[in-house]
């Protein structure tokens, strides 16, 4: 059984080794790296399928039995996470074979961009602190190459911005698995489940869960650690940042998820207030951050903060529901913001440009770009009957279960805040005429070839967000188990140690 | 020796902090070249000093001879230092670059990506078009 | 750089060096040593050809880009990991054959990947750099 983990690691890295090998050939590299980007899509579908029918599996790498060895483990949300990184995975490829221009695929493009994949599933599926550091730095180096891959001065720009922060973030992160491996003496994350506990000096537990705290913080872009994201997420091109917002600061917020509800769980009072306080700022100034800005991209990219408050909310509040709202924000997040990028890769592709002030009328000239463009928008701010509606009103119903009132009024007025937003992207280039000063009207009309190429993740995105949002159940059955294997980690650990806890 | 080592550690985190808040990128690469030996020399020390062999076991037995060093530690730096060997390249190569093409080191005055003035983002002046 | 001293010297150095990291790699699967020092001491051997003969002549010693060698390196680690599966072991597990009283193994397969990984990626890294300045 323990193939089928390795092979949502495995696929994408022989896939970026066949595409530099056939890069010659432009034709071919192509179509491995769809190849690719499909085969790792049925690799995680049958994983997902696995764990569902079989529960939680582990795979012993090198057949050396943990704590000893490196462990993949792959519970329903680790499973859920790899199969949304898969799913996005493969269409956001076949988005970037109409978008990527011919000198960025000759840079290794397809490469860097499976090693990416490969890096974020191995993230979601180990079950080692060391090893998930080892997974961070495979996907950090890849998107450092994609993130300037091209050269523009704007790039470069957001390029040194994003290294210079998350580099911090990294060594912090490797200081802290030094702690606790101090402390603790293991790094396998179903011992240290235990062997936490069992520390006398709890202060320093403690300290270090801060210190992953803020390691982790900044990957997902909490408040007040976010400041890298908007400064560089709108710079590469539209494929590298829909991956990015749908995948990068997400494996942050799983590795959250994952530490804070297996190994830092002794001192909830502290931990997870201080999250409460971080998600309900970090909701707020995103959106509030969006509001003021005019480029498409800027104004997505500083939702990513916002919404990324919602799912540390369902962390912090630490009940079965609330994390039920977290596992099922975090799904419909990833595909509702990756399709929101695409949606404004193809804006720029017909109409020129990405600046709301030089768009206009694109409802006359093109309706179906519209409505597709409304599912994800009014799925992110929540409305009914889409996906971002059920993960809200999970998470508003769990706060008021609590009586945090204050965090579920929060929660509801950054969600009106949000519709603002939207409606100012609606309005101003779908609505509106088009300006005097307009962008000059889209290049070349699409070929067949980029009509197919644009809109097809764009369609199967927006049917999943309505899919999740009319047939919600076994969605919510879904997240439900997942949530209750996350909150009662005893499962995990027997799988993992066998023979339950020592 | 561990006390010794700690000091050391908060030494360096304290010189790489300093450094990185600097303006100048290169002071910033300089500082991350510490920060990260730091964070190695606490992994060091969080896995206990102790006199020891090398983690070997001799030919022809099945156990090491004697009292052997903590390998993990070992391994994980070795680990860390290839992966910050890698990221340090390319850190630098990035600020090379940088520098080549906005013609500064200094972080305030990179503002290609955010204008200050944000009523119309700058187009790249001659460089290539924006691609989507 | 335009040196006679140093072009002379080099050709013969690097011979050693390159030697001196195979021996590195094999030395590594018991003793200290390994694919990475060997790598990067093989890498060290082509920077120093580049600073002697200019970066166009390491392009043509090498015959292969040196992204593709990385590449290569990062098909061989995976291989070696994959041998497990004939026996029905997990991901990367040990696997060993005799041929001969010589002991092979699939770890030094992987550590074969390990240093055709270093050597294209410094090699790539700093040719890129000297190509530029």
């Amino acid at each position: 059984m323990s193939w089928l983990l390795v092979l949502p690691i495995a696929i994408p890295m022989a896939t970026a080794v066949l595409a530099l090998l056939v890069r010659k050939q432009h034709i071919m590299e192509r179509y491995v790296s769809a190849g690719g980007g499909a085969a790792l899509f049925v690799a995680t579908v049958v994983l997902l399928a696995a764990v569902w029918q079989d529960g939680t599996l582990v795979g012993r790498m090198g057949n050396w039995p943990p704590p000893f060895g490196i462990v993949l483990v792959a519970d329903l949300f680790s499973a859920v996470m790899v199969l949304i990184a898969g799913l996005t995975g493969l269409l956001i490829v076949i988005f970037a074979l109409a978008t990527v221009d011919v000198e960025r695929e000759r840079f290794a493009f397809h490469s860097f961009y499976h090693i990416l994949l490969g890096g974020v599933c191995g993230a979601f599926l180990t079950g080692d602190v060391f090893n998930l550091y080892v997974w961070f730095e495979v996907m950090l180096i890849s998107s450092f190459a994609l993130i300037a891959l091209g050269g523009e001065k704007a790039q470069l720009d957001g390029a040194v911005k994003y290294a210079a922060i998350n580099l911090v973030s990294t060594i912090l992160f490797l200081t802290s698995i030094g702690l606790l491996y101090g402390a603790t003496g293991t790094l396998n994350m179903a011992e240290l489940n235990q062997a936490v506990r069992a520390v006398e000096n709890q202060g320093l537990i403690d300290a270090i869960a801060i210190m992953f705290l803020i390691a982790f913080g900044i990957k997902a872009a909490v408040f007040p650690l976010f400041f890298w994201l908007p400064a560089s997420y709108h710079t590469p091109p539209v494929a590298v940042t829909a991956i990015f917002a749908a995948l990068m600061t997400k494996v942050g917020v799983y590795a959250l998820f994952r530490m804070f509800t297996l190994v830092f769980t002794n001192d909830l009072a502290l931990t997870h207030t201080v999250m409460l306080v971080v998600a309900a700022l970090t909701m707020i100034t995103g959106v509030l951050g969006a509001a003021a800005h005019t480029d498409i991209r800027r104004i997505l990219s500083f939702h990513i903060v916002s919404q990324i408050g919602y799912m540390v909310l369902g962390l912090a509040l630490f009940t079965p529901l609330a994390l039920v709202g977290g596992v099922f924000y975090l799904i419909h997040h990833i595909i509702v913001k990756a399709n929101l990028f695409l949606i404004g890769g193809v804006i720029k592709r017909v109409a020129g440009s990405f600046d709301l002030n030089r768009l206009g009328g694109l409802y006359l000239s093109h309706p179906v770009l519209a409505v597709m463009f409304l599912i994800p928008a009014f799925s992110l701010a929540g409305f009914p009957p889409l996906s971002g509606f059920w993960a809200k009103l999970i998470l508003i119903k769990a706060s008021l279960d609590l009586e945090e009132y204050l965090i579920a009024g929060v929660a509801l007025v950054v969600g009106l805040l949000t519709i603002y937003s939207m409606t100012k992207i609606w309005i101003q280039a779908f609505w509106k005429p088009l300006p005097a000063d307009g962008a000059p009207a889209g290049p070349a009309p699409l070929s067949g070839f980029e009509r197919v190429a644009l809109y097809t993740p764009i369609i199967v995105m927006c049917a999943v967000t309505v899919t999740i949002g009319i047939w919600v159940e076994p969605f919510f059955v879904f997240a439900e188990r997942a949530a209750q294997e996350l909150i009662e980690p005893a499962g995990y650990v027997a799988a993992v140690l066998g023979g339950g806890p020592r | 020796m561990e006390v010794l080592l700690a000091v050391l550690v908060g030494w360096l985190f304290g010189a790489a902090v300093y450094l990185m808040l600097s303006r100048s990128l290169v002071r910033y690469l300089f500082g991350l070249v510490l920060i990260s030996n730091a964070a190695n020399l606490a992994i060091f020390a969080s896995g206990r000093l102790t006199r020891g062999a090398p983690a070997l076991v001799p030919d022809g037995l099945t156990a090491p001879a004697e009292v052997v060093a903590n390998a993990l530690p070992q391994a994980l730096i070795l680990t860390a230092i290839v992966i910050g060997f890698g990221l340090l390249a390319f850190a630098f190569v990035l600020a090379y670059r940088a520098h080549d093409e906005l013609g500064t080191v200094d972080t305030d005055a990179m503002r290609v990506a955010e204008p200050i003035a944000e009523e119309k983002p700058v187009p790249a002046a001659s460089g290539r078009e924006t691609a989507v | 750089m335009n040196s006679l001293i140093l072009s002379t010297v080099a050709r013969a150095v690097i011979a050693l060096m390159v030697l001196f990291s195979l021996y590195l790699l094999i030395r590594g699967h018991n003793l200290p040593g390994g694919g990475f020092v060997g790598g990067l001491v093989a890498a060290s051997a082509f920077l120093l050809h580049a600073i002697a003969n200019g970066v166009p002549a390491t392009r043509r010693l090498l015959r292969v880009d040196p992204r593709a060698i990385t590449m290569i390196g990062v098909a061989v680690a995976i291989i070696a990991g994959l041998v497990a599966a004939f026996q029905g072991a997990p991901f990367l597990t040990g696997v060993w054959a005799f041929p001969g009283g010589v002991p092979l193994g699939t770890p030094l397969l992987f550590d074969v990947g390990v240093y055709l990984v270093v050597v294209g990626a410094v090699v790539t890294l700093v040719l890129a750099l000297e190509e530029d300045a």
